[in-house]
């Protein structure tokens, strides 16, 4: 990547320049019943300016479309350009949320069609699609399963919650005004089966387990472990984050799944963004289906309508229907895959990370051996005692053209290196992925680690002082 | 399929090279009895064209707003993009890249999230603001929440007309964080008072008066704006202790609900509070301006259920919509914006004030304001919808919210008119 510097807007505003002409105004009626603003301080530039600013600023930015990004429980997969096409017809972008529902029934069967395809390739009947993002699918997903044992006249205390877990879990069921309950992993990264049962007990309200877990495995008592939930009137709570190694394959239905949340930016291709917009549907069991929130689309009769209102539901969690843009982009990717090709897309993405695997833990520190899921767990243990860790190894990556993997995550692992190649990546590139991080272990080896210590040199910043960051806060030019 | 780059005789190699015979080895944890029964009921692969037509299809039978006159407004408006807004957030370093966690390859990002949170708190006349929340209805409640963990009190106080879907949100939210929609007047046991202005009604709030009572009860006061172009016109909520709202206007589609962003903006004292991502200056070990996410120990990934909020991400996308577009508008450019759906909206109201029967409920407005009909509203709506023009929101009774931007034009405004004679004759 090319060295630049871009000035902040307000450094290159100059007073009286324009970048939108606007219909003239010939009135000046006030109903305000205030005087007209002032001043607001903000910049004033032409349109060359804007645009040369802000694709400079692209400039400094890596992406999947030019580079490989495997970062560990993100799936960085492809984002087909079909998606944005097809978003940006006028029928979808220019349709407002509040329309007569007469008016938006290609949208409505649109949304229809995406529950079909989610409820298929799970397994579980009930379909929202409201939530915003995964952590709000999460919430979503408890408020659901807290109202399911409000309903049952009797509320539970307490959630269980792997260590292994993505930090949202917790907090979420926290929110939900849960106890949480950290149950410790085993040394082969599985669910410690002693711990769990020791823990559970009639006011266990549900288990939040990610499936394939954070540490990229399947987990073999799952089934067992979701019998035992039921058994003891507690439920299961999958996180979805992961569903890209099975998708089309096994559906979380069947290992005895009650609620799960997806994350359409992450297995269903719709892009990262620069960290959002996401969305974020769960899927439900028929016994939790009537608590979904609202809306939710029907069909009755040949017509699609939007429930407002249920008695039962947990309610609204934010405004209109959802990241209907969103809705959109992964049915256009499910329906351009077709079934046949969501499950070879998964079985691809589980190949690769094995590949990567067995290509590397001859010099990396594998801390569950065995085959994995869709993402492979490293760490730096061969690499520490000569004073080289996963952070040194992960800058060094981005001298070597790569974005770094997922690191010290998941929490279980020390120095943890999560890598995810997803499906979207040919072995060449695996090939050359290999190449750099061998590369870099051998580095250690020679001991050249004064050099490791400062990458990365050619990027457009070097590391930066998060410290300062914080002690001397500016938000705000 | 075309988005799988793996041949069969790549996928023979990795398997040899991982030393198992074929893929389903791979999967040999997932017990017996999970795997399923048969084979989804689902279409397999379709070429781009198959799919675009099915697309085109779903749009088809979709009403857009530029297939008629359009005055639908209550919380989300129909606004001019400019094209060059959707160049930008279509560049693959923007679209396809992650959330910005390794700072020295995503100063794209963070430069105009931090260029964001300063337009924000100028226009709020905050002085600070995050990276964005999911919408106008999430930062709201999330807006409510800080007030409690602040003022450690569980009664708010909602005054005037709250976008009812906000509203919602709220108690949602409630029914299981607790807290309380207080319907007295603001005392000792009140976290905040939240006012909309302009509200959903389109009534435009005095603060000073809300200040001195929230002073008076030593209460937070938030302001919600849910039509933001309002703040070119409008003065900044300054008086307000934490300012949120909905960004859809400024160079977000409507796109039938979403994705949009939320704005959150609030006082530097209250930072540690703060729900969603915050972007901050430093410098990098070569003493360059540098920008990085900060205020970390907030946050789920570190605190995890002693975080502020769940929040993971914040609308990375459509917030860098709402700036590029901001940046195009600049201050004379907002300012004009604004007044022209004014004077708009002003025309309007007099056109529709001059059928008979008619009347405009507003004491003060911005772009939207409720008129009285003679009819019910609802039957109007949906009458005028079958015949090509989206009139407003059906209030209930005889009330139509509607508006207008600077897309109505002086047709379009006639075209209604004389749809409404003809439904009140």
């Amino acid at each position: 990547m090319q060295e630049i510097e871009e000035r902040l807007l307000c450094e290159i505003s100059r007073k009286g320049r324009r970048a939108i002409d606007l219909e003239p105004i010939d009135s000046n009626h006030n109903r305000l019943g205030v005087d007209e603003r002032q001043s607001i301080g903000l910049p004033e530039l032409s349109e060359p300016q804007v645009l040369r600013h802000f694709v400079r600023l692209s400039q400094q930015n890596y992406s999947i479309d030019a580079n490989f990004y495997p970062l560990g429980s993100c799936t960085m997969k492809h984002n087909p350009r079909q998606n944005e096409k097809f978003s940006r017809f006028s029928g979808f972008l220019n349709l407002h949320p509040l329309q007569p529902v007469s008016t938006a029934q290609g949208a409505l069967s649109l949304m229809y069609e995406l529950k079909r395809w989610l409820s298929e390739l799970t397994g579980l009947p009930g379909v929202s699609l409201n939530p915003a993002a995964g952590a709000h699918g999460e919430l979503a997903g408890m408020m659901v399963i807290h109202k399911a044992h409000e309903m049952r006249g009797r509320q539970r205390k307490v959630v269980l919650v792997p260590d292994s877990a993505h930090g949202t879990n917790p907090a979420t069921a926290a929110m939900c005004g849960y106890t949480i309950k950290t149950i410790p992993s085993t040394k082969q990264g599985l669910v410690d089966m002693d711990l769990f049962k020791a823990s559970l007990n009639d006011d266990t309200a549900a288990f939040m387990l990610t499936n394939p877990s954070t540490c990229g495995i399947f987990d073999p008592k799952v089934k067992e472990i979701a019998d035992l939930l039921h058994e003891n009137g507690a439920y299961f709570y999958c996180d979805g984050a992961n569903f890209n190694a099975i998708a089309g394959k096994i559906r979380p239905a069947d290992f005895g799944v009650d609620v799960m949340h997806i994350n359409l930016h992450k297995t269903f291709s719709t892009p990262h963004g620069g960290g959002g917009p996401g969305s974020g549907p769960i899927v439900v069991t028929a016994e939790l289906d009537p608590y979904l929130p609202v809306p939710n689309v029907v069909k009755t009769g040949g017509a699609y309508q939007l429930v407002n209102e249920d008695e039962k539901s947990i309610g609204r969690l934010k405004s209109f229907q959802g990241h209907f843009g969103m809705f959109t982009r992964a049915l256009s990717y499910m329906l351009g895959h077709g079934a046949d090709g969501i499950r070879r897309a998964s079985e691809d993405a589980v190949l690769s990370a094995n590949y990567i695997r067995a290509s590397l833990n001859d010099l990396y520190h594998e801390p569950f051996p065995g085959n994995c899921m869709h993402e492979c767990l490293l760490n730096d243990r061969h690499q520490r005692d000569a004073g080289i860790t996963t952070m040194d190894i992960a800058k060094t990556l981005i001298e070597h053209g790569f974005h770094p993997m997922t690191v010290f995550f998941p929490l279980v692992v020390k120095n943890a290196m999560l890598i995810e190649p997803t499906e979207s990546e040919p072995k060449e590139t695996l090939d050359d992925f290999i190449g750099a991080m061998r590369q870099i272990a051998e580095d250690v080896k020679l001991g050249d680690v004064e050099k490791l210590k400062k990458n990365p040199i050619s990027t457009p910043r070097r590391r930066v002082d998060e410290v300062k960051a914080v002690r001397d806060l500016k938000v705000t030019w | 399929m075309r988005y799988l780059p793996h041949t069969d005789s790549d996928r023979q190699e990795m398997l040899a090279k991982i030393g198992v015979n074929c893929v389903d080895d791979l999967y040999d944890n997932v017990p017996a009895e999970c795997w399923p029964k048969g084979l989804p009921d689902l279409p397999t692969t379709k070429s781009e064209l198959d799919v675009e037509r099915i697309f085109v299809n779903y749009a088809k039978l979709n009403h857009a707003a530029n297939d008629g006159p359009f005055f639908l407004g209550a919380g989300v408006y129909y606004h001019h993009i400019p094209a060059t807004v959707d160049y930008i957030i279509q560049r693959s370093e923007f679209l396809t890249s992650y959330t910005p966690y390794q700072p020295e390859v995503s100063q794209g990002t963070l430069q105009y999230v931090f260029e964001f949170q300063s337009m924000v708190a100028a226009l709020t006349g905050m002085e600070i603001a995050n990276a964005s929340m999911y919408d106008g209805s999430t930062s709201v409640t999330e807006a409510a929440l800080m007030a409690k963990r602040i003022t450690k009190r569980e009664d708010v106080k909602i005054f005037g007309e709250l976008h009812p879907q906000y509203r919602e949100t709220l108690e949602t939210y409630f029914s299981v964080i607790g807290g309380n929609i207080a319907s007295n007047d603001p005392d000792e046991s009140t976290a905040c008072v939240i006012v909309q202005s302009p509200d959903f009604h389109g009534e435009i709030h005095d603060l000073t008066e809300l200040r001195k009572k929230c002073d008076e009860s030593g209460a937070l006061l938030i302001v919600v704006v849910a039509e933001i172009v309002s703040l070119g016109l409008l003065p900044a909520p300054e008086v307000a202790d934490i300012v949120v709202g909905e960004c859809q206007s400024v160079g977000i589609p409507m796109m039938y609900g979403g994705p949009y962003a939320g704005f959150f903006a609030c006082s530097k004292k209250h930072v540690r509070q703060m729900p969603g991502r915050i972007c901050g200056e430093t410098v990098d070990v070569e003493g360059r301006r540098s920008f990085v996410l900060t205020m970390n120990t907030r946050e789920q990934h570190i605190r995890r259920e002693k975080a502020t909020s769940n929040i993971c991400t914040n609308q990375g996308l459509c917030a860098l919509a709402f700036t590029v577009h901001l940046s195009l508008l600049g201050e004379e450019g907002l300012k004009h914006l604004a007044k022209l759906n004014h004077q708009k909206a002003c025309k309007l109201a007099d056109a529709l004030a001059t059928i008979e029967g008619v009347t405009i409920q507003n004491k003060t407005f911005f772009n939207e304001f409720v008129a009285e009909l003679p009819i019910e509203s609802n039957d109007l709506v949906e009458k005028l919808a079958a015949n090509g023009i989206i009139a407003g929101y059906a209030l209930g009774g005889n009330r139509l919210l509607i508006s207008a931007t600077e897309m109505t034009t002086d047709s379009d405004v006639e075209s209604l008119i004389n749809a409404i004679k003809v439904e009140v004759k």
